[in-house]
Formats: structure tokens, sequence, C-alpha cells
């Protein structure tokens, strides 16, 4: 088992709301130096969250004390940039597990998948929404139910259907990962590679 | 059925196809380097794994390896960790390794073409998403995450969703001074830094097939800038006249097998693209980004446009505060304090000749810090074997030595806080160049008119 098994998470958020937010914001470079993944959480948003003398920015959400939980609401095309695993281990380290935008960036939603963050694609409309109801009451809570595949509002009893692959829903409610799947796939795996390809 | 090049590469590399799940798709090639590699070997050593291919997989030290005097220890402590711990690990697996000072030491997506490694037809990942630079060769390759490099080590195979497929034509002539930078960027400011996420692009028309192999890369190379997780160009005699002789390269029989193999690896006609778009070569103008995602880019001498309806306007004005600017700025004469020529986006040959072309004869600012890194030993080994030294020399340039170098300022080559640079690298994101530090991307055509003026120069006007 590769990580923890998720079913239904009830949470408050912190909301993020910027468009275009890229891995190095995330996590810039030169906190990728690591040889195993640790400590990455104290490095989320570094440059957005912290002065250059290491003041915290009191402006921002993850600063501010009125926004708490283990889910993080942003704008979208979140994730975009570079392929650095290193931010969806951030924002892991950090707490989080479940990531709403309403537009993500490829290789960001599948290092999430990977490591058993969910991220949640909603519409614009509903984005909006789940950002006014914090704006409202930053103690709203949210539902997140991957077997139903539903993302809810609780204040107000709304709720969006958002997608996710039988093969990957059932990766993260198991907590597999796709080296236990692929690992008894050896046999075919060999016989493919020798085949010569031209 | 008809087929685009992209499902042909796909399709003969599916081992297993998942119902409602990722295909798994059987990987060629695989570069690894030691910044995104080090825990996928952690995760084999917990699961008790050997690398499955060892000879599939080639190492290279290049994001945070330093530009000067590569010959001493790295002062850097993690980074020399990093750098010996992908060497360890490679010792340990029996993985091709060429680490500072090896001949073959460079950015990776410069050493795997220019050694014959990239070659139509093969699928290739490594964790970094410039990986798509690979695709100018008709091979379908992207980046990946560390849980995908851990896959590719254990089994030569990763689980990913076929990706939908986009038409990029761009027919017609271009024109004079306009590189293949400016076409990438150019296509990018067209379709917004997300207008491709979701796709895998075809280039062709005109003004690719004309393009030569380096062009081709740049333009690859910058496809995951418009979110799109890779590019691909259908090969030509280009294409193999480039590979042919290099060290990785087939040899007799097995070139001539290869190369009716790689023939075929074009596009039927009629073949169905999800989406298309056409350009003509004529209305592109040399470009520059003004804001802090490559999409926010415009012709040299245009000024800043106040937002669009489709980008919020909160993050568009955060954008141009961060780098100063207001909408209707010009762009030429704004002051620049740094140039960088270099990173697997423009770190080619072919870019030191074309940066040479427009300093030769003149003098550097004395405004301007230029940092000038080639892409690898071999392509610093032809700056001085074609006499380009001596011009950058001369014009009161510095040479320094390969890697990534400032375009992710791993090491210690930073942009300053508040300090403007012209850059060809591929990511103007706030901070990247370094904390604080202002990316403009550009061509090198761009980035040298600038260096000798020191402020944003159309090249056009340089004589």
């Amino acid at each position: 088992m590769a990580y923890d098994k998720f079913k239904i998470l009830n949470s408050t958020a912190v909301p993020l709301n910027i468009d275009n937010v890229d891995t190095d914001q995330i996590i810039p470079a030169r906190f990728l130096k690591a040889t195993e993944r640790k400590g990455f959480g104290n490095n989320l948003f570094r440059d957005w969250r912290y002065n250059s003398d290491d003041s915290p920015v009191e402006s921002f959400p993850l600063n501010n004390i009125n926004y708490n939980g283990k889910i993080l609401i942003a704008g979208k095309n979140f994730g975009c940039g570079s392929s650095r695993e290193h931010a969806v281990w951030a924002i892991y380290d950090y707490g989080f597990r479940v990531v709403v935008s309403s537009f993500f960036a490829d290789i960001f939603k599948n290092n999430c998948l990977n490591i058993g963050v969910l991220p949640i694609q909603v519409s614009d409309p509903f984005l909006a929404e789940i950002f006014s109801q914090i704006d409202e009451d930053p103690n709203s809570t949210f539902e997140v139910n991957l077997e139903n595949q539903e993302f809810k509002i609780k204040k107000l009893d709304k709720k969006e259907r958002f997608k996710i692959s039988v093969y990957k829903k059932d990766n993260m409610s198991n907590g597999y990962d796709d080296i236990d799947y692929l690992l008894n796939k050896k046999k075919e795996i060999s016989s493919f590679a020798n085949k010569f390809i031209y | 059925m008809t087929k685009t090049i992209f499902d042909k590469v796909w399709d003969s590399h599916v081992i297993e196809k998942i119902e409602d799940g990722p295909d798994v798709l059987f990987i060629d090639r695989h570069f690894i380097h030691e910044v995104t590699s080090p825990v996928a070997f952690v995760g084999l050593k917990n699961r008790g794994l050997k690398v499955m291919y060892p000879e599939r997989t080639f190492a290279t030290a290049d994001h945070n390896t330093p530009t000067i005097n590569q010959h001493l220890p790295i002062k850097d402590e993690l980074s020399a960790i990093q750098v010996k711990t992908l060497e360890k690990n490679c010792n340990e697996h029996g993985i091709d390794f060429w680490g500072l000072g090896h001949k073959k030491n460079g950015i990776v997506h410069v050493v795997g073409p220019e050694n014959g490694i990239t070659q139509p037809g093969l699928t290739i990942v490594c964790g970094d998403s410039h990986t798509s630079t690979h695709g100018a060769f008709g091979a379908i390759a992207f980046g990946i995450g560390t849980s995908e490099v851990e896959m590719v080590l254990a089994c030569q195979s990763i689980m990913q969703q076929k990706p939908k497929k986009m038409r990029i034509n761009v027919d017609g002539e271009l024109k004079s001074h306009v590189t293949p930078k400016d076409v990438a960027i150019f296509i990018i400011s067209k379709l917004s830094s997300s207008g491709a996420t979701g796709f895998f692009v075809e280039y062709s028309g005109k003004v690719f097939k004309e393009m030569s192999m380096e062009g081709r890369m740049t333009v690859c190379n910058l496809s995951i800038e418009m979110g799109a997780r890779g590019g691909m160009i259908a090969p030509d005699e280009k294409t193999f006249k480039y590979i042919k002789g290099k060290e990785y390269a087939p040899k007799e029989e097995e070139w001539d097998k290869a190369i009716s193999y790689w023939s075929k690896l074009k596009t039927d006609k009629g073949a169905v693209f999800d989406k298309e778009y056409n350009f003509k070569g004529e209305e592109i103008e040399p470009m520059i980004t003004y804001g802090t995602n490559p999409g926010m880019a415009i012709p040299i001498s245009k000024s800043i446009p106040t937002s669009k309806k489709s980008d919020s306007k909160a993050s568009y004005l955060k954008a141009l505060d961060y780098m100063d600017f207001k909408e209707g700025d010009q762009m030429i004469g704004k002051k620049i304090d740094y140039v960088f020529l270099g990173s697997c986006t423009n770190g080619r040959i072919e870019d030191f000749r074309t940066f040479a072309s427009i300093i030769k004869g003149k003098r550097k600012s004395d405004n301007v810090d230029a940092w000038l890194v080639p892409g690898s030993h071999k392509v610093l080994k032809s700056i001085k074997d074609e006499g380009i030294l001596d011009i950058l020399t001369d014009s009161g340039f510095k040479l320094r030595e390969p890697g990534c170098s400032a375009c992710l300022a791993m090491n210690d080559d930073k942009i300053p806080k508040g300090k403007y640079a012209v850059s060809t690298t591929n990511r103007n994101f706030e901070g990247r160049q370094g904390p604080g530090a202002r990316t403009l991307l550009a061509s090198p055509l761009v980035a040298a008119a600038t260096a000798i003026t020191g402020k944003i120069t159309d090249p056009r006007e340089i004589i």
C-alpha cells in the first residue's frame, strides 16, 4: 500500500483565489535540493507566504488564522509549469488532502493522484460559489465523497459531481499506486521489450 | 483507419488498455537528473526493487550545478549531495552517468538529441516538463513526476490516459529576425498558458518543414508552456541527417531498418484531430513577454494590452504589479539589468550563432550583466571550434560552463530581486530566476540586441 486510503472527508477549506498558480510558486526551485521526501510543507508557497526576512506575509491565506482545513481551493489552471512532484509533496506535507479548482495542469493532476492527494475539478460558477461561501464564513465545511464523486457545500446543501476514472478511484480508496499494478505486469512488459520496434 | 503520427507511436507502445482507466505504456528511453530522481530511488529501495532495464535510462547532472569552476567540488552542500546521490544510484543500478566534467554532460534535453539517443517513433520520458523537446524528432516525449520516474525505473512503463490530439499548422514564410522561439511564443500568446492542456500537439506546415532540427526542438520544448503534455513534428530527411552517425544512432543494417520505419511516421491524410489551429508565418513578429506566464506575450513593438475578458482582472494586474509594468506601457526602450542566453529552450549551437551574429563587432552595454551558458559540453566545444568564443570575448561577453543555470536558478545563478532579465528561457513565473526576479522571455536575437543597448531593443533596429 502506497498511501492512506481515501473515502469521505469533511473539512473546512483554505481559499487561494489566484489563477495560473504554477509549481514554482507552490514550491520554488531552491527548495528542491532534498534527497528524501520530507519537510516540504514548510516551504509551500514560500515566496507568497513569507517576506524575504522570513516574517509571514499577513495577507496570505495560509497565514490567516481564520482559514484552516484539509482542502485547498484554488483559481483556474492550478499547478501549471514544472513537473516537480515536490509541489504535491509540499501540499500533502502541509496537511492538504484535496485540491479543488476549475482547471488543473496535466502533470500536476497525475502527480496528485500518484501520491494520494485528490484533485477535484469543478465548474467555474461552482468554484465561485465555494469562494464566496468561505468569504462569508471561513468556518464553512465541505464534504468530499469519493465513492459518489461529489463535492458538497454543506451549508447550502449544494453539490457537484466530479470526474475520476474507475481505476484511479479504486487506487485512491484502497491506497494502491500504479507501481503495485505494474509489478504484476512484468511478464507482459518484458515480452514487449523484446520486440524489435523498427 | 486513418491515424495521426501521435496515434501510431502511442498505439504501438500500449501494453494494456485498462477500461475506464489509463493505458499501460512501454517507455523506450528514460532520462534522469539529480533533482527529480533521488526520491524515486528511495522508493525502489523501500520496495526492494531493481532497475528493470538500466541500459534504457541515461543520467546527467544539470539542474543545480554551478556554471563556473566545475572542476572544483560543488560548494553548495545540498547540491553536492544531490549530484553525489545520483552518481551513487547510477553506479548501484548500472545506469550511464554523465556527471560534471564528463564530455557528454549537459542539459538533459540537449544531450539526449546530440548523442543520438532521441529518435523518431520512441517513447521518451524524464522527470522534467521540458522533455517535450524530444518531440522534434517525431518521438512521443513528455515530462513526468517522481512517482512515475520510479515506475519507469522499476517497470519500464507508466500508466497514462491517452491525451486528446491537436494540430497547429503554420504555413507561409517567416519574416526576417523571426526565430523559432518567436513562433512558439506567438502560438502560446494566442492559445494562452493553458490552451493546450489535455492535448498532445502536432506541429505541421511549411514553417516547421523549413525549420532546422534545433529550431524544431525549441518549438516542441515550449509545448508545455501552453499546457500541452508534448508536441511533435513528423520526421523527415532533416531529422535522419541530424541523427546519422551519432553515438547512439542505429548503425548499418539497423540504420536501414530504422529509416524504413521512421519514414512511415506521418499523419495519414484525413486523420482527425480534436482541435486544429491555423496561422500564417507572415503574422509573426519578434515576441517578448511582459507578465508572469509565457502566454502574456506581445510583438516587441507593441504596448502592454489591457486585460482581456478571458483573464481574471485581479490575476492579470497582480502579474503586472509584480513586473512593475502598467497597461499600455511600450516594451521597446525599457531598461534591462541582465541578459541570459541558454537553457534547454535556447542553449544550442544555433542559438549561440544567432546571438553572435548580432553582437559581432559591437560592445556589450556596461549596464547589463550577461550570462551566456551553453547547453552542453559539446555545444561549448563548438562555440570554441567555430570561433564564436572570440566574437563573444571581443564584444565584452564571458562564457560560462554548461547547465540549466539561471533558467530555474537552483544554483548560484540568480537574478537579484526587482531586477529585469531578458532571458532566452521558457518560464517568466514569479521568482523563477531568483526570488523577486523579473523575467522577460525572448529570442536569442532580442537578447543580443538588448545586451548591446541595455534596454529592450528590436533586433531589426540593430545594424
